[in-house]
């Protein structure tokens, strides 16, 4: 009895050693441990045994059959981890090689400045406006204090559709728009499209302006100041050198153009800045009476601040482009570099 | 504005250099734009006179001069100029010399004769652009002197941008005087003596529109020298304030205009018919003008005319037929005060721009009239000789502007410059500008001078306390700001989002020309009425873009043109459409792709787009908002007529189109590749719908698959709106997940296999019920579109 036990161990524990793969030992484990298997045959014979004899010749197959799952425990293990070295091995790829699917493009630079300059506006509270790009004369010029005539009107080469209607010629009209329909306090900015009837290598009868403007109780040019600096410094992420000029817009007085410390030479003085050391970045002043009272604000209890910049020449200095006319081709291999 | 560094200093000389005067005087608001040297470089140059002259033994064009030239023996030059003579005084460039353009003079031989320098033209030494012969200078030249500083050629040309409120600045005089503010220095002003009156001759002059012209000086000059020539002195001022010698007479009068920022106008008086009327012109008269142009008048033209004909345009440009010339012999010298509201926009309306014109619709200082009028006639007197007549002035002093007197509180002051300045200070600011100040207990009485037009409210003088304290050392603050929360509109979805959508499926942003070529829209959009320019700058840019497309289309054949096959493109912006009269500028988003679905990579095939890969970027748009679209077959005439959708609202509003362009269209734009189009309309497209939470079912869901044979025209919205219109409460959701068509499927006919998915929020359901709801929605397919079961 027992040396046929003994048969059955070695001859399964060969057979686990034997096994290649995990369902293999699996068969081998059925035919051992099943339903039907020797060892279970085994046990099930002990029950038409002696009663005195079941306990002993019982351990024995116990013993026996304990050892078995051990081994088959361990060749199982060891079939598992070589079919999971064998599937890494086998599913190895280059992953050096590029992802699947649709690549992501880019904003055109343009937009990308403007949303900065939104940014940076809307952090403290400037609420973005559009307006109209065809434009009737009054909002374009009446209202800002520029009446027919007046020698201002040469400073903007304007396209006409009649006598009354133009392209804006910047984004001002939307300053007018704000304020007849609004009352203070006005914190916007009105960012768009603006057209002058020029085309050469330095304009494009085309392009982007972002108008600002506040109107409160006890604004001061010293508020001015203190807006444009900080909004210079925060768009080009330096400490950089600005200075106000006095200048002359018919819709503000005081009027400054604000010059930055060249981007490009750091204010020594290059091709970009003329050999100055300085570049104009926008033009400002304080809101003027008389635009005031066109839009029936009483500039005795109001005052109020605006200011204009180009963005294109922004989007210029930030990025390093030399040429304006680039960012109307839309060349891929222009637009790419921003993605 | 260009004027010379050396003639502003005759008349202030600030102890700073010129690279500080021109800082100071842009940081004053003149901005300066540029600063030349007066002369090119050159050296070695000095006056010479030709003291004797032979002809050249083997030239016959060429001449052996003997040049003084302050040493102790002349030297010998050889010289082919036409005009070259004995006594001639010319510049002559020695051994050594180099003249512009790094051209160096050494000792040569002409055809066998020894030359020992030069004589220069004022094209060789880089004064003009061409040049007639040697350059002629004075008789009384001295010899030996070195050219440069003969005509102070060591002078700067700066040229200073004027903002048009500074009209005061549009001379010598004007940017000496704000050169002197600056500086805290006296000016000193051209010193001019009334000429003497040595005849009784005059004209009568009759100014009928006296608001037009407060004041109208005029006088005969008689025999002048018609012969007389400009002394170089005087025609170097005008080169270096860039004009150019036309003759003494006038040559004098644009002097006199650059020197005090007056014009003055000379007409022939022997072409003059009796007396001289400044007038409105009749609506059919014409005048010849001296640019030669013949223009027709009307009745707001300001004129000078006789008794007979129109003579000049008043403030503007003379006529031609009255203009002095080289055989004048008596001129009528005018010299007037033209209010700018007179003159403004007329030159404008004529095509025309003159520095006079430029001046009077700024505003010239209407004091300055009877001292430009003199020192005019005493140029000319010198240069020219003549004798001049009384002057017949015509002024109507309450015509003349008024300086008001403006009322400048010292409260408002700190208030709008956010710092309180010593009075002192203030008032010695206005001294300097010529402000006539009286000091009240808040503030000042401030009277502007004659020649600042600009300054006419409180504001204006609070911007000349600014600019001469310096804008730069105002103080900055940091905005205190009341601040209102501003508006977070759920409903609308925001656009930036909508772009980042797109540029994340590979769309790069393109911004193009608003308005475009008139062909390209036609083809385009060949039913919309477009709205053009009065003034493109060129035919590509014309008419206002009724879509984007076009802008898109063209900038995708620049891509195609330059080796890109691949074009992904969108734009956001207006369209400007024209309806019953009325222009619609309307937010748009459109986008344009052509070449292959994906960039060409290793793990996908390379094919080409198609109308569902396109089709499902529009779907991502919409996803965003959230607001169910329809896209329903339909014809657009720049679109494929069999792969068009037009995209309507829930309410059937259009919202925009998606298609392929029209094979037609490709071709006769140049594209050899199809090209897919989308243009959506922004207000419409944001529409967002706010969130609103359903309850989750606890139950399973359950899932039923139906094959139908449907006839080929049915589309999918039409099959699914039967299933969706059936308000089945369970129906959770309805996919189409495979279209067949072939084998075992009639011909016209297809089989579309649908998975239908039901959730009841309350139990369970049973095979019974599901059996149920799906033998009830089949039915409806039936019955609405005549589906079958496949088998």
């Amino acid at each position: 009895m027992s040396d046929t036990l003994e048969d059955i161990l070695a001859q399964g524990l060969q057979a686990l050693a034997a096994a290649q793969d995990l369902n293999q030992l699996d068969q081998v484990r059925v035919h051992y441990l099943g339903k039907k298997g020797l060892f279970t045959e085994q046990m099930k014979a002990l029950g038409s045994m002696e009663p005195e004899h079941r306990r002993s010749v019982g351990q024995v197959i116990n013993q026996a059959k304990n050892s078995f799952q051990e081994q088959l425990e361990t060749r199982k293990n060891t079939l598992e981890h070589d079919e999971l070295s064998a599937r890494l091995a086998s599913e190895g790829i280059d992953v050096t090689l590029p992802g699947r699917g649709q690549s992501v493009a880019g904003l055109h630079p343009v937009t990308a400045t403007l949303r900065r300059i939104n940014k940076i506006f809307s952090s403290v509270g400037f609420k973005v406006v559009e307006g109209p790009e065809i434009e009737d004369d009054y909002h374009n010029f009446e209202a800002l204090n520029i009446p027919a005539h007046h020698p201002a009107r040469a400073m903007h080469d304007t396209f006409y559709f009649d006598a009354h209607t133009v392209l804006r010629t910047h984004t001002s009209p939307v300053q007018i728009r704000v304020m007849e329909s609004e009352a203070p306090p006005l914190k916007v900015i009105a960012p768009g499209r603006v057209y002058r009837c020029d085309s050469d290598i330095t304009h494009t009868p085309m392009f982007h302006q972002v108008e600002g403007f506040l109107v409160d109780t006890d604004v001061s040019f010293a508020d001015l100041k203190g807006v444009v600096y900080e909004f210079l410094r925060t768009f080009f992420e330096k400490d950089i050198q600005v200075r106000f000029r006095p200048s002359y817009f018919p819709f503000t007085e005081p009027s400054a153009e604000v010059d930055i410390e060249c981007v490009m030479c750091n204010g020594n003085g290059c091709r970009v800045c003329s050999h100055t050391g300085w570049l104009e970045v926008m033009g400002c002043g304080m809101i003027h009476p008389e635009v005031f009272k066109a839009v029936n604000i009483d500039s005795e209890q109001y005052s109020g601040f605006a200011f204009g910049m180009g963005v294109e020449r922004l989007a210029m200095l930030r990025y390093g482009i030399n040429d304006l006319r680039l960012f109307f081709e839309n060349d891929l291999k222009f637009l790419e570099q921003f993605n | 504005m260009q004027i010379s560094e050396a003639w502003l200093r005759e008349h202030v000389n600030p102890a700073i250099n010129t690279e500080e005067l021109v800082a100071q005087l842009t940081m004053a608001g003149l901005e300066v734009d540029s600063v030349q040297p007066a002369g090119a470089v050159f050296s070695g140059v000095v006056i010479g006179e030709v003291v004797a002259m032979g002809q050249h033994p083997d030239a016959d064009r060429l001449r052996v001069c003997q040049v003084a030239v302050g040493e102790a023996e002349p030297l010998q030059i050889v010289c082919g100029a036409s005009n070259v003579r004995v006594g001639l005084k010319i510049p002559a460039a020695l051994c050594g010399a180099v003249l512009p353009g790094d051209f160096k003079i050494k000792k040569s031989k002409l055809r066998g004769v020894e030359s020992f320098g030069m004589l220069c033209s004022e094209k060789e030494l880089g004064l003009a652009a061409e040049a007639n012969g040697l350059m002629e200078l004075a008789a009384d030249a001295p010899v030996g002197v070195d050219i440069r500083e003969y005509l102070s050629l060591n002078d700067a040309l700066i040229e200073v941008d004027l903002t048009p409120n500074r009209a005061d600045c549009l001379s010598v005089e004007g940017i000496a005087r704000e050169v002197a503010i600056l500086n805290q220095m006296d000016c000193a002003a051209t010193q001019i003596e009334p000429v003497a009156v040595t005849h009784q001759d005059s004209l009568t002059v009759n100014v009928e529109t006296t608001t037009a012209c407060p004041r109208y000086l005029g006088r005969l000059i008689k025999d002048v020298n018609p012969k007389a020539e400009t002394p170089l002195w005087m025609q170097e001022r005008l080169r270096r304030s860039g004009l150019r010698s036309l003759g003494p007479i006038v040559d004098v009068t644009n002097y006199v205009l650059i020197e005090l920022g007056q014009p003055l106008h000379a007409f022939d008086a022997d072409k003059i018919d009796g007396g001289i009327t400044v007038r409105y012109a009749r609506t059919d008269e014409t005048l010849a003008l001296l640019n030669g142009q013949t223009i027709k008048l009307d009745n707001d033209s300001l004129i000078i005319a006789d008794d007979q004909q129109t003579l000049a345009l008043a403030g503007i440009m003379g006529g031609n037929d009255s203009a002095v010339s080289g055989d004048t012999h008596t001129l009528f010298l005018e010299c007037a005060f033209f209010a700018p509201q007179s003159i403004a926009g007329k030159a404008r309306q004529f095509g025309l721009h003159t520095d006079s014109s430029h001046r009077f619709e700024r505003g010239v200082d209407a004091t300055l009239q009877n001292r430009a009028i003199e020192r005019a006639s005493q140029l000319i007197i010198d240069i020219a000789g003549g004798s001049a007549g009384a002057i017949t002035e015509l002024t109507t002093d309450s015509a003349l502007p008024q300086r008001a007197t403006i009322l400048l509180r010292k409260q408002r002051v700190a208030k709008m410059l956010g710092i309180t300045l010593d009075d002192e200070k203030i008032i010695d600011i206005f001294h300097r500008l010529g402000m006539s100040v009286q000091t009240h207990a808040d503030g000042w009485s401030v009277t502007p001078p004659g020649f600042r037009f600009d300054i006419a409210i409180e504001a204006d003088l609070i911007e000349e306390i600014a600019r001469i304290y310096g804008y730069n050392k105002l103080p900055s603050s940091r905005l205190l700001m009341r601040s209102e929360l501003n508006p977070a509109t759920e409903a609308v979805l925001d656009i930036e989002r909508v772009k980042d959508l797109l540029v994340d499926r590979g769309y790069q942003e393109a911004i193009t020309y608003s308005f475009v070529d008139k062909d390209i829209q036609k083809i385009v959009a060949p039913a919309d009425e477009v709205i053009s320019l009065k003034n493109p700058i060129s035919s590509e840019m014309a008419v206002m873009r009724t879509t984007l497309w076009c802008g898109l289309l063209k900038a995708a054949l620049h891509n195609t043109n330059r080796q890109q096959s691949r074009v992904r493109l969108f734009e956001t912006g207006l369209r400007f459409v024209k309806k019953d009269g009325q222009t619609h500028q309307q937010k748009m988003l459109a986008g344009l792709v052509l070449g292959s679905a994906y960039n060409e990579q290793w793990g996908e095939k390379t094919r080409k787009i198609d109308f569902f890969d396109v089709k499902a970027d529009v779907e991502a748009m919409f996803g965003l908002t959230a607001c169910g679209v329809q896209f329903a077959q339909a014809n657009q005439p720049a679109l494929h007529p069999g792969q068009t959708a037009e995209i309507l609202s829930a309410t059937g509003a259009s919202i925009g189109w998606l298609g392929m362009l029209h094979p037609t269209l490709e071709k006769q734009l140049g594209f050899d590749n199809q090209i897919f189009l989308f243009e959506l309309d922004q207000n419409l497209l944001l529409n967002k719908t706010i969130p609103l939470f359903k309850p989750l079912s606890k139950y399973p869901s359950v899932r039923r698959d139906l094959a139908l044979i449907v006839k080929e025209e049915i589309t999918a919205e039409q099959l699914l709106a039967c299933i969706n219109g059936s308000k089945e409460p369970t129906l959770q959701d309805a996919i189409i997940f495979d279209i067949y068509r072939g084998k075992g499927v009639d011909d016209g006919y297809k089989s579309v296999a649908l998975g239908l998915i039901l959730q009841n929020h309350t139990q369970t359901l049973t095979d019974a019920e599901i059996d149920s709801i799906i033998n009830s929605l089949l039915n409806i397919l039936i019955e609405k579109i005549s589906a079958k079961l496949r088998d």
